[in-house]
């Protein structure tokens, strides 16, 4: 099987924040499911990566494995250089709490919780002081625009408004890579373009994300495609 | 390349992630709360209330059965065992305050007392002659209603008189306690010189005739008598004169006289309350098990609703220990909840129970320091299972959720 990489060069060790080789998954069963196929691809520091494909296909499946959310059945896993197959269940956590930010298409927000405390939650499994996370999280919530809202209820807030604080959350750990499945799924049309563009300011920023998707409109958003069908990934040539 | 940062979870955290927890649903809390509240409350209550009482128990018991001791033959073989001066024997001991020889002459038409000279054809209503010293009769602490005791001088003399008691008198007729009043035993004539309108020992004294003890001794037949001993101690003093007292009549045979000392007052008190608060001990643990258990549940229940929260904190970077030690907090908070508040109605109950009775409350503070703690090692307790439940949930797929 092929590396599959960007067209355009050979990425340095130093430029590549995730690279998989041969990872699959295959839940046992009866019947045991492979969602995902062994697969090799790379993605460089600075990428937007979309991943498209439909329901059922794998993609969340591939999302938890890059997530360290999930074990793979095999294969390898480099993230920042750092092998994660060999790592305990402890190892994972510190590189979930320090490398990855999740944003998802649920929010998965704490509801009782304040905008601050919701952020600040982003940084309670690094041991950072509390007064630290605090001056952390608000400098977030400014940047995505909450920062009216610092003391309000995340139950209360439109769609929109909790995808930001998810964003802000991811944003605020200062991860290598940032994970988003379906982070508009729950969103409306113009709210989609909102955090979307909230997306593209972060890759302008320099910031690598990868994204699940099954709508091609907002993929094609991306600097680079990958599909996957039936557990199988593939590198989408650019239009 | 190794992972150089480590997931970290401060306990000043921890704690302040679980009390938001556990305040978010107040009502709940308070509600699972509420077995361990009862178990801690019924701990505290039982110990506090069996110290109060242990502190107040009534003077009554205490004056009255505390001090006092009998002495009784050992071997009824119809002779007296008792010296005739074992009023001065035993009032010669130290804290004896009165003693005295008593016992029931033995009911028969010749001592049936009547107030006339003339026998009734049919046999009335017996009432009974008692023989005592004067010391005896003191001992019963008597309230006299009218006339005089006898005393020494009537005993020594064998003098024909007779102090009533307040039923008898009734019966007999007798209203005047001058001296100048009589009654018959058998054919002979009694002065009356007093009537007793009280006493706190013996009772049965307000029912009868009393007459000296040498009186009775010279005029009736005695031998078969079962006569008694009582002594009237000071308070404390029982035990040592219970020890004394057959030495002091019988110094030649001490063993043919049997004491009957009260038990130990505070020993008795505590093994009458020790069973008690074992009773309401065990209730308390029973209490405290089911509050447990209802912590135990409800934290379950709320371990499988927040999969999705223990799930992203998961995701967040929380390892499964981090995830156990917050549940376990968070079933230890509840558990304190309990604690405090089992206290406070503790702590009121005993009060309560204390004002109602006029007593003093009295509560050992280590109890009221602890039996918090005890609320948290019960949250913690059953806590730990759903907390191990919580960790090994598996991120990835409550995520998806």
């Amino acid at each position: 099987m092929s590396l599959l990489v960007a067209e355009d060069s050979v990425a340095t060790d130093q430029q590549i924040v995730a690279r998989v080789e041969g990872l699959s998954r295959t839940f046992v069963g009866p019947p045991p499911v492979a969602a995902l196929q062994p697969c090799d691809f790379e993605i460089r520091r600075g990428e937007f990566v979309a991943v498209t494909g439909m329901s059922g296909s794998g993609k969340t499946t591939l999302l938890s494995l890059l997530g360290l959310l999930d074990a793979p059945t095999s294969g390898r896993y480099f993230l920042d250089g750092i092998d994660t197959a060999v790592m305990t269940d402890r190892q994972r956590s510190s590189v979930r709490a320090f490398r990855i930010g999740f944003v998802f298409q649920a929010f998965h927000l704490l509801g009782y919780r304040s905008v601050l405390d919701n952020v600040e939650l982003g940084l309670l499994y690094q041991g950072v002081g509390r007064s630290d996370r605090k001056k952390r999280a608000l400098a977030v919530i400014e940047d995505v625009g909450l920062s009216s809202r610092i003391n309000a209820p995340c139950a209360v807030l439109s769609g929109g408004e909790k995808q930001r604080v998810a964003i802000a959350r991811s944003l605020v750990r200062e991860p290598a890579l940032i994970l988003c499945d379906e982070p508009t799924g729950n969103l409306d049309k113009a709210t989609t373009s909102q955090i979307l563009g909230l997306l593209d300011g972060l890759h302008a920023r320099g910031l690598t994300i990868v994204m699940i998707t099954h709508d091609v409109a907002i993929a094609r958003r991306a600097s680079r495609r990958l599909s996957i069908s039936d557990g199988t990934v593939t590198e989408v040539p650019r239009e | 390349m190794t992972v150089q940062s480590k997931s970290e979870f401060k306990p000043t955290d921890a704690i302040r992630e679980a009390a938001a927890v556990v305040a978010r649903r107040p009502t709940r809390a308070l509600l699972t709360a509420l077995g361990t509240v009862l178990g801690v409350g019924a701990f505290v209550a039982t110990t506090g209330i069996g110290a109060t009482a242990r502190a107040q128990v009534s003077s009554r018991f205490d004056a009255l059965k505390a001090t006092e001791v009998r002495v009784q033959d050992a071997a009824l073989n119809n002779e007296n065992p008792f010296p005739s001066d074992t009023d001065q024997r035993l009032e010669a001991l130290n804290g004896v305050r009165h003693a005295g020889l008593f016992y029931e002459v033995p009911s028969s038409s010749t001592t049936s007392p009547r107030s006339t000279i003339v026998r009734r054809s049919q046999a009335a209503e017996t009432i009974p002659v008692i023989a005592a010293t004067p010391g005896a009769i003191k001992a019963t602490h008597p309230t006299l209603g009218m006339g005089m005791l006898f005393n020494d001088f009537h005993q020594s003399r064998s003098e024909r008189v007779v102090v009533v008691g307040r039923v008898a008198a009734e019966q007999l007729g007798i209203t005047r306690f001058d001296g100048q009043t009589f009654i018959f035993l058998g054919d002979t004539a009694y002065a009356v010189m007093g009537r007793l309108d009280d006493v706190d020992r013996d009772p049965e004294l307000l029912l009868s005739v009393i007459i000296p003890e040498s009186t009775a001794a010279k005029n009736f037949d005695t031998s078969t008598v079962e006569r008694e001993v009582l002594i009237d101690a000071d308070a404390g003093a029982a035990q040592l004169i219970g020890t004394q007292a057959p030495v002091a009549l019988r110094p030649q045979d001490p063993a043919r006289l049997r004491a009957l000392v009260p038990p130990d007052p505070a020993t008795l008190r505590n093994s009458i309350e020790g069973d008690v608060e074992s009773l309401f001990l065990v209730l308390a643990i029973v209490a405290v098990i089911i509050g447990g258990v209802a912590i135990a549940n409800a934290t379950l229940v709320n371990v499988i609703e927040r999969r999705s929260e223990i799930g992203l904190r998961r995701a967040l970077g929380a390892t499964k220990l981090h995830v156990a030690i917050q549940i376990t907090i968070e079933a230890a908070l509840t558990g304190a909840v309990a604690g405090v508040l089992g206290t406070t109605i503790g702590v009121l109950a005993t009060s309560g129970a204390s004002i109602a009775r006029t007593w003093t409350a009295t509560m050992d503070l280590r109890i009221v320091a602890v039996a918090p703690l005890i609320g948290v090692a019960t949250g913690a307790v059953a806590g730990f299972g759903p907390s191990l439940r919580a960790a090994r949930t598996p991120p990835a797929e409550t995520l998806r959720q």
